[in-house]
């Protein structure tokens, strides 16, 4: 079982978390952008399990905290696309290069 | 008497107010207010003279503020030699008054020229009570104000702009010397006062360098007013302004007052045998330098004006050659017979509208008053027997012969011929001959201008008995009442001093009446015969052009590089420092684009950033 080493999740994270990052900054569709965020904390979620089994004082509290983490990603995800679609329908656009507002 | 003398600069600045008040009515009769509160100064003047000449004077000061321990006073003084100068300041000033009165008939801003007359006036009878150096400067330098204003009258001449300027410019060259010597006098003596200052003289508390250096400072200021060399070429140029102003303020009172500041300085002065030379120097180069360009003039003012200068090289003279009485004297001589012949060339201005002496002649017989009251002012002036100007000049060259002054004596006596020659000369062309230009509307001028010069016409011819070796010397016993010990008692030298100055100003006449009214010697044969020099004089010694060559060049070039400077240095700093933010500010605004995608980059880049310094460095805790 403790095969895997606790530098293989990090760098699992890591490049999970790179990825989304990566997506969030240059993606021009706000959906994929969304979604990236999405991949960004589960990224963490990764981080907090693998701590939570390979820390000094191994214990649950990491999974719960993931769980808790997972849910209200859910919940921000479906208040982000409810915000996404709410901008569509007034912009009739989904181009985050065209959501300049605050530059005005 | 002497308790209200201090009202007597109060009433012409009383006429200034009520003038300026007045100044946008019509009507001419606002002149009385003027000719009437002067008239009053006059009265009043009077009044004190005869009071100090009964052996009274007074001097009444308070304290002004204070500096430290040391107080400031304001006060006025009457004294033998304030006294006269009041009598002639408000004797000239009140006929200016009345002549201008016909003079300026029909000018826009008559009530405003009264109101400058006014505002000198005051001034110049302030400068004359003040008890101290810092009121006489302040005062000083509201003559130059007034001064000033009155040669600009006309000021949409451009001449008349520049000369006002030029004047203004020139004396002030001269009042930083005087200021420099009263700061020094204040520091070594500690106070403005006359007295004090006097009184630290005798006491020797002042070294000897210092009093030389104090007394040429103030010297200096009185070059710059009474324009002598080499700051005499605002006076000529002063002209621009109207006559009655010339005879005022540039023949008889304020061009006097350098002398009457070396007079009051006397003591400061007789304490250094160096600044005494540099005074009588000064005087002696001034007198026959200003006389020699008198020659050529073709400007009958011109004439006037250099002749001035010329006659106030000789009060100078005096004063350094130990001859105070003698400058004193010429100062009151000369402000009758020079006011007189500058209102009497106002007249004939008045009456052929020139100045060009080449336009005139014949007017002997259109000018029946202006023609003989010029020649009485011509011949007071020439230094003819029994006319004033004879025995004031008689007496500079006496005391310049016993002062031991050879070479200047010389040179005065030389000068007198001349004077006597360009006078004459000026008579000749003027009154004498076949009139040269359009003299169809010529008449003589009304008599509230030939009233005040019949009066000076009087003085002229008078005035000289105030001190003769004959009558009595009441002028020298008056002054020895005052603060200056008059160190030789008089100074009547050799007999045939009289008779080298008579001669000379009969041959200076003679001459004239050959060139200019017989014809015998043709007109130009000294011109002809020495070219060079006589160019060079018609061209007053090219002081002119000379100062134009190093100063206003000098000062022109060295402002050209300040502009340069200017340009190039400090707007090619702030072309720099605005490119710069504008550089900035313009890569803020593309940052600032709006997008949060780009924001983020940029927070991303932030953090990556301030990461690598923390791995790199160790923390925060190393």
């Amino acid at each position: 079982m403790s095969s895997v080493p606790l530098a293989a999740y990090l760098t699992l994270a890591l490049i999970l978390f790179c990825i989304g990052l990566f997506g969030a900054l240059t993606k021009r569709n706000a959906v994929i952008v969304l979604i990236s965020i999405e991949l960004m904390l589960n990224a963490v979620n990764i981080n907090l399990v693998a701590f939570a089994k390979y820390s000094i004082n191994p214990g649950l509290t990491g999974q719960i905290f993931s769980l808790f983490t997972i849910t209200v990603a859910a919940a921000e995800a479906a208040v982000g696309l409810a915000i996404l679609i709410a901008l569509y329908r007034n912009r009739q656009t989904v181009n985050v290069d065209e959501m300049d507002t605050m530059k005005r | 008497m002497l308790q209200n003398s201090w009202l007597i600069p109060l009433f012409p600045l009383l006429s200034f107010v009520l003038l300026l008040i007045f100044r946008k009515s019509k009507g001419e009769g606002t002149a009385w207010i003027g000719v009437l509160l002067t008239g009053l100064s006059l009265i009043l003047s009077l009044g004190v003279w005869i009071a100090v000449w009964q052996g009274d004077g007074i001097k009444v000061e308070g304290t002004w503020f204070e500096i430290g321990e040391r107080a400031i006073t304001i006060g006025y003084e009457v004294n033998p030699l304030n006294a006269l100068m009041l009598v002639i300041v408000s004797l000239v000033s009140f006929l200016v008054h009345l002549y201008s009165k016909g003079y300026m008939h029909g000018d826009e801003r008559f009530p405003v020229f009264f109101a400058y007359l006014g505002l000198f006036s005051f001034a110049m009878l302030g400068l004359v009570l003040s008890p101290n150096l810092l009121q006489l400067y302040m005062f000083w330098e509201l003559v130059g104000l007034g001064s000033f204003l009155l040669i600009g009258f006309y000021y949409f001449k451009s001449e008349a702009k520049a000369a006002a300027k030029k004047a203004f410019v020139m004396t002030r060259i001269g009042d930083v010397g005087l200021f420099i010597g009263m700061v020094l006098l204040f520091w070594q003596v500690g106070s403005f006062e006359y007295d004090e200052i006097f009184a630290s003289v005798r006491n020797g508390d002042i070294s000897s360098g210092m009093l030389t250096l104090t007394a040429l400072c103030i010297f200096v200021g009185a070059i710059g007013k009474s324009g002598q060399l080499p700051l005499h070429t605002w006076l000529p140029d002063a002209m621009e302004g109207p006559t009655p102003v010339s005879a005022l303020i540039h023949a008889a009172t304020m061009v006097a007052a350098g002398v009457y500041l070396v007079a009051a300085m006397y003591p400061l002065f007789q304490a250094s045998e160096t600044a005494l030379t540099v005074v009588a120097v000064v005087g002696g180069v001034t007198a026959i330098f200003a006389a020699s360009i008198g020659l050529m003039q073709k400007d009958i003012k011109r004439v006037l004006a250099y002749s001035t200068v010329s006659q106030l090289g000789y009060m100078m003279l005096a004063l350094g050659a130990s001859g105070y009485v003698a400058g004193i004297f010429h100062l009151t001589t000369h402000a009758f017979f020079k006011a007189l012949l500058f209102l009497a060339a106002g007249s004939v201005i008045h009456a052929v509208h020139t100045q060009n002496i080449d336009e005139m002649g014949g007017l002997w017989k259109k000018l029946r008053l202006t023609g003989p009251l010029f020649l009485i002012g011509a011949l007071a002036i020439s230094g003819v027997p029994l006319l004033s100007g004879f025995f004031s000049k008689d007496e500079i060259l006496a005391s310049t012969y016993a002062d031991g002054r050879y070479g200047l004596f010389w040179l005065a006596v030389v000068a007198a011929f001349m004077t006597a020659f360009y006078m004459f000369r000026l008579f000749f062309l003027v009154f004498t001959g076949k009139p040269r230009g359009d003299q169809s509307g010529v008449h003589e001028s009304p008599s509230v201008m030939t009233l005040p010069m019949i009066v000076l016409g009087v003085l002229a011819i008078v005035a000289g008995y105030l001190n003769t070796a004959w009558f009595g010397t009441f002028l020298t016993d008056f002054l020895a009442g005052g603060p200056v010990e008059l160190a030789h008692g008089d100074h009547h030298g050799p007999s045939w001093i009289p008779i080298v100055a008579t001669a000379a100003s009969f041959l200076g006449i003679g001459l004239a009446y050959l060139i200019y009214k017989k014809g015998t010697l043709s007109r130009d044969w000294i011109t002809r015969s020495l070219p060079g020099l006589s160019n060079v004089i018609y061209n007053k010694w090219y002081v002119d052009e000379g100062y134009d060559a190093t100063f206003v060049k000098g000062t022109k070039g060295l402002s050209k590089l300040g502009v340069l400077f200017d340009k190039y240095i400090v707007d090619g700093l702030v072309a720099a420092v605005v490119s710069g933010v504008q550089g900035l500010s313009k890569v803020g605004s593309r940052i600032q684009n709006g997008q949060v995608q780009t924001y983020g980059t940029f927070a991303i880049f932030g953090i990556v950033i301030l990461l690598l310094i923390v791995a790199l460095t160790g923390g925060y805790f190393t």
